[in-house]
């Protein structure tokens, strides 16, 4: 399937994620047997996405303490928990990692 | 009955507030733009294609998702699905915002939810009060959606450019990792979103073998299952 078919699908596959309920509910708001479950994607996704990458960064799972992605990552987790902010957060892990980088 | 004259002044005051809002935010948001772009620049794939994720998807962890699935010629199937899995939160935030839409006109209720990002929602969820009359709620909102989005399409095609020209050496591609966990860790706000989190990240490890990006989604399903039961037995 070409590059473009996919990128024009998955925009508007989001655009009706987006338009769901604005689309169909007026006042009367979510049944929670939907909005419950819904709440929880964020969070599952964004781990299933973000932990192999720091427990696993080369395919391989590595606990040691060689995985500067993993330590970094950490370093990360505890600025993203305090300052809840994107930006911070990726200041924090890159410094990490350079300087675990530059030390080992 | 406010007078034309009167409705429109309160618009454009609405969207100067909504742009006065959103501003700060693009300090976080410009540096995820880039790394969307330099994600881009530094693939296999055309620069247009990449770069037209930007106005046809407008979700910066989907569209690193789609750009690395493409790269690295996954299943259609799977380049499909996994963004769209990404993404399904912003029904979370159509359901939120569904109550005070609803006063606006079709039309609108039609084309506002392309503008429905993270941010946009964030922002307009808390300043939306249960008696906004409709003007607040349509500018405010367009205040903030296309401030997000013109600087969006900035920074991403920034990121592009510049990406090209980064050494390998400066381990960018980290960055990817660091804002996924920027968005996960205030996503992760109850037990039962800890345990999606843990399951979901658990699986997603375990499923390394399984063909590109199939584990993602895997993970996924397995997380909200798991949130959801935690959150069946803890509400009991």
């Amino acid at each position: 399937m070409s590059p473009w078919l996919i990128v024009i699908i998955v925009g508007i596959g989001t655009y009706l994620t987006r338009l769901s309920f604005i689309g169909i509910l007026g006042k009367a708001g979510v049944p929670s047997y939907i909005e419950r479950p819904l709440k929880l994607v964020a969070p599952a996704v964004l781990a299933a996405i973000a932990i192999p990458q720091l427990v696993a960064p080369a395919d391989v799972v590595d606990f040691s303490l060689g995985n500067l992605r993993l330590l970094a990552g950490l370093v990360a987790i505890a600025v993203a928990w305090k300052a809840r902010s994107i930006g911070s957060t990726i200041v924090a892990g890159m410094t990490a990692l350079w300087i675990l980088q530059w030390l080992f | 009955m406010p007078s034309e004259e009167e409705r429109v002044a309160l618009a454009k005051d609405r969207f100067v507030e909504g742009v006065k809002a959103v501003s700060p935010i693009l300090f976080g948001v410009a540096p995820f733009g880039l790394i969307v772009g330099v994600t881009i620049a530094a693939g296999d794939v055309d620069n247009w294609v990449g770069w037209s994720t930007s106005w046809l998807v407008f979700a910066g962890a989907a569209q690193i998702a789609l750009i690395e699935l493409l790269n690295s010629e996954a299943l259609a199937v799977v380049a499909i699905a996994t963004p769209l899995v990404i993404n399904l939160r912003h029904a979370m935030y159509s359901a939120a915002m569904a109550p005070p839409f609803s006063q606006l006109s079709s039309l609108d209720r039609l084309w506002l939810p392309y503008l429905l990002t993270d941010q946009a929602f964030a922002i307009s969820a808390s300043r939306y009060e249960p008696d906004s009359d409709p003007t607040t709620v349509k500018y405010f909102y367009l205040g903030t959606g296309v401030t997000l989005w013109v600087a969006w399409q900035i920074v991403t095609m920034v990121g592009i450019v510049v990406g090209a020209q980064l050494p390998a050496a400066w381990s960018l591609d980290f960055t990817i990792a660091l804002v996924f966990l920027g968005l996960l860790v205030p996503a992760v706000a109850s037990r039962p979103a800890l345990v999606a989190a843990v399951v979901g990240g658990v699986v997603a490890v375990l499923s390394l073998e399984l063909p590109n990006g199939t584990g993602i989604i895997a993970a996924s399903v397995a997380g909200v299952a798991a949130g959801s039961i935690a959150d069946w037995r803890l509400s009991r």
